[in-house]
């Protein structure tokens, strides 16, 4: 993985001291609380609805054992012992002091890492594939075209001061893992027909409160280009961007009020005039960020093992837990090995100081001393031999982050809800938990098959609801919990916004809700192998909408 | 009272004179005036003796008033609210791509030492502090990052560069 070299190391030790700086001036009466907000925000502090909370940057979802050692630290040393990963792969820490908060970066920055931009109104972390550099159907690794961009992005002189937040996606494969198509940038690398690398460029798609599926501004963008065609984006944006009303100021906003093609115009115009200056990257800039991702050494006896199938067929339930939590590798005899962050009991994507050490002992043991955040909130080993994976799955068992259900129903994405955060309108986990309960059986959700269950507790839409195939949003009326649903959404190549049911629902009846909404997918599909966003888009509204609303209590 | 004015990164008495729209002209003198009083009375302004600084709204197109504006020897770009950005895409565009080689001055709410370090980045050249700012922390705030990754207006040279070298 990328290694800082002293530059890098220096700007982020700059960082630190900078901050400590504007808090101690804040903590003094020396800086307005309002300015204080804004620069905070831009290290990843926010004050939330008990506490400060503190977001902190994983690059692409990437780190190293000895970082995520160090998270661990820090749950335990700054925190009441967790963390909770994020959909947009960073990590948040919702208990630090704010005065601790100088302390934590500085610790963070002694392993190269940092909370930069991970909030405010600036270019934020950048996400990409979670399977990068394993998956069979990748182009070629996203990793290194994403770091340079985040070199790029980090403290930007001319756009750390935008109308709103910026989120920038990179996806090289086929199936599309990091939702690109949902962000104000969404960049998909490919080759063009002379075989030349490049990328099909995505602006305006974003969630939250109007949510927008992107737009297809450019093709295809020579290889070279990324960070002027993104410069260009970018000061068009600062420039015209909305400032007169928060949810009138992302750029999805601008796109669309100004016409996709219109907008392409004048992002072509400012690209013209900068594309072949500094910010066209050279092929030695490529090979040296490259290098940092060249492919770990892998065993080619891997594959000979033979107690693999000895083992799944002697236990059961790692045989479950094989089905669902490994993805294919492209080296034979390795798999990439999800440990799932959605337990029962356990808000999803909460992760306590012990299981922390306990992945970093594990990555180093098992996967060359890496492992990735997804951004379902999972966790992934990448590099697995297959030898290992009995040893890996008990270990993972040990500390509980073996639950068998990647991609399935109880794999919830879910947003902190009311139990942190002073925007939500609902009890996100504790709705996410009833659900859990209610099909934990394994047997019935292997039966329901794929599905993305996503919720948020507010219209920001930190949970991706509308882009879950069965979505739920926490509304408030007059004081109370009630649940919007939406069917039909995706974040991958298909991407699609769902469709409203209909009225909410209230919090008695979410779970009912739910239910409904399976038995209505159960009895409607062709076969098990119609999936239940596939059995929705033929089928339509209407069966799901009589069977949800027969027997649970709509809102007036 | 008067503002403090950082120029040539030091403190210097601001020799410039902002006059409202509907105020007199004086004999002589430096002094800035408005875009609009600028686009209103250009004639008679080139025809007095004073040497005329102008002060650009955050809303305007650089490329599209650069001809009337290229050869003033002082511009003025407005912040007018802390988290308001819009002025360091028009000063790069100025200092970068159009070559200004005339003051490019910082006004507004943003001119404080938390942001000073972009504006130099960006190219102004001069900067009225806002009230309650500590000249000589704002001085040392422009050198509080010594690795820049992107080349800009301050031709500091970028950690690409020096990987490279």
């Amino acid at each position: 993985m990328y290694q800082y070299d002293e530059y890098d190391q220096k700007l982020v030790d700059e960082r630190v001291a900078q901050f400590r700086d504007q808090t101690r001036r804040y903590l003094a009466g020396e800086l307005p609380d309002d300015e204080y907000r804004m620069l905070r925000l831009r290290n990843g502090l926010y004050v939330q609805r008990f506490a400060p909370m503190l977001r902190v940057a994983i690059p692409y979802g990437l780190l190293a054992s000895k970082q995520v050692r160090m998270l661990g630290h820090i749950a335990r040393t700054y925190d009441k012992g967790y963390g909770h990963l994020t959909t947009r792969q960073n990590i948040q820490f919702n208990w630090p002091t704010l005065e601790s908060v100088p302390d934590i970066l500085a610790d963070l920055a002694t392993v190269q890492m940092h909370a930069i931009q991970t909030s405010g109104n600036c270019i934020r972390n950048f996400t990409s594939d979670h399977l990068a550099g394993v998956a069979a159907d990748e182009l070629v690794d996203p990793r290194p075209y994403c770091e340079i961009a985040r070199q790029w992005a980090t403290l930007h002189p001319e756009f750390n001061w935008l109308p709103r937040k910026f989120k920038i996606a990179i996806s090289s494969s086929t199936t599309d893992r990091a939702a690109t198509r949902v962000h104000d940038i969404g960049v998909h690398i490919v080759r063009n027909e002379a075989g030349e690398l490049g990328y099909t460029m995505y602006v305006g798609g974003g969630l939250g409160r109007t949510p927008i599926i992107g737009v297809k501004l450019r093709d295809f963008l020579p290889e070279a280009d990324l960070l002027s065609y993104c410069e260009a984006v970018l000061r068009v944006y600062n420039r015209l961007g909305r400032r007169d009303n928060i949810y009138k100021a992302r750029i999805k906003i601008l796109v669309k009020e100004t016409g996709p093609a219109k907008f392409a115009e004048l992002v072509e115009a400012e690209w013209a005039q900068i594309k072949d200056s500094y910010l066209k990257l050279t092929q030695a800039d490529l090979d040296r960020v490259k290098r940092h991702f060249s492919q770990p050494t892998y065993d080619a006896t891997a594959a000979n093992d033979t107690t693999y199938a000895a083992q799944i067929a002697a236990n059961p339930a790692f045989a479950a837990w094989t089905r669902r939590n490994l993805k294919a590798h492209r080296v034979p005899g390795y798999s990439a090995v999800f440990a799932s962050l959605k337990a029962k009991g356990v808000a999803p994507g909460d992760i306590d100081a012990a299981q922390l050490d306990a992945v970093a002992d594990l990555a180093d043991r098992y996967s060359f001393g890496e492992v990735r955040v997804t951004h379902t909130q999972n966790l992934v080993f990448a590099d697995v031999q297959q030898k290992d994976l009995y040893p890996l799955w008990q270990a993972l068992a040990g500390i509980g982050l073996a639950t068998p259900n990647i991609g399935l129903l109880t794999d919830v994405i879910c947003c902190p809800g009311l139990d942190f955060c002073s925007l939500s309108n609902a009890s996100s986990i504790a709705v996410a938990e009833e659900i859990f309960e209610r099909f934990e059986s394994l047997d019935d959700q292997h039966d329901i098959g794929e599905m993305k269950l996503n919720m948020s507790g507010c219209m920001n839409g930190c949970g991706h609801h509308s882009v879950g195939h069965i979505g739920i949003l926490g509304v408030d009326k007059k004081g109370e919990e009630w649940y919007q649903i939406t069917l039909g959404g995706s974040s991958s190549n298909d991407a699609s916004l769902g469709d409203r049911t209909g009225p909410s629902v209230s919090r008695a009846d979410i779970a009912d809700a739910v239910q409904n909404l399976i038995e209505t997918y159960l009895a409607e599909r062709h076969n098990e192998d119609e999936s239940f966003l596939a059995c929705y888009r033929r089928v339509g509204m209407a069966p799901f909408k009589t069977r949800l609303y027969a027997s649970v209590e709509a809102e007036a | 009272m008067s503002t403090t004015l950082l120029r040539n990164l030091k403190v210097e008495a601001d020799d410039y004179t902002l006059l409202a729209d509907d105020a007199a002209l004086p004999a002589a003198g430096k002094v800035i005036v408005s875009h609009a009083r600028w686009h209103a009375e250009r004639d008679a302004l080139l025809a007095s003796n004073l040497v005329v600084g102008i002060k650009i709204p955050n809303t305007v197109d650089i490329a599209t008033v650069l001809p009337e504006i290229a050869e003033r020897p002082l511009i003025a770009l407005d912040f007018p609210a802390f988290p308001d950005g819009r002025a360091y895409s028009q000063a790069r565009l100025l200092a970068e791509r159009f070559a200004y080689k005339g003051e490019l001055r910082a006004t507004g709410k943003a001119v404080v030492r938390d942001q000073i370090g972009f504006m130099v980045r960006c190219g102004f050249t001069s900067f009225e502090l806002r009230d309650g700012q500590d000249p000589a922390a704002c001085l040392a705030a422009v050198h509080e990052f010594s690795v820049p990754y992107q080349q800009a207006a301050d031709h500091v040279q970028p950690v690409f560069l020096r990987r490279r070298a």
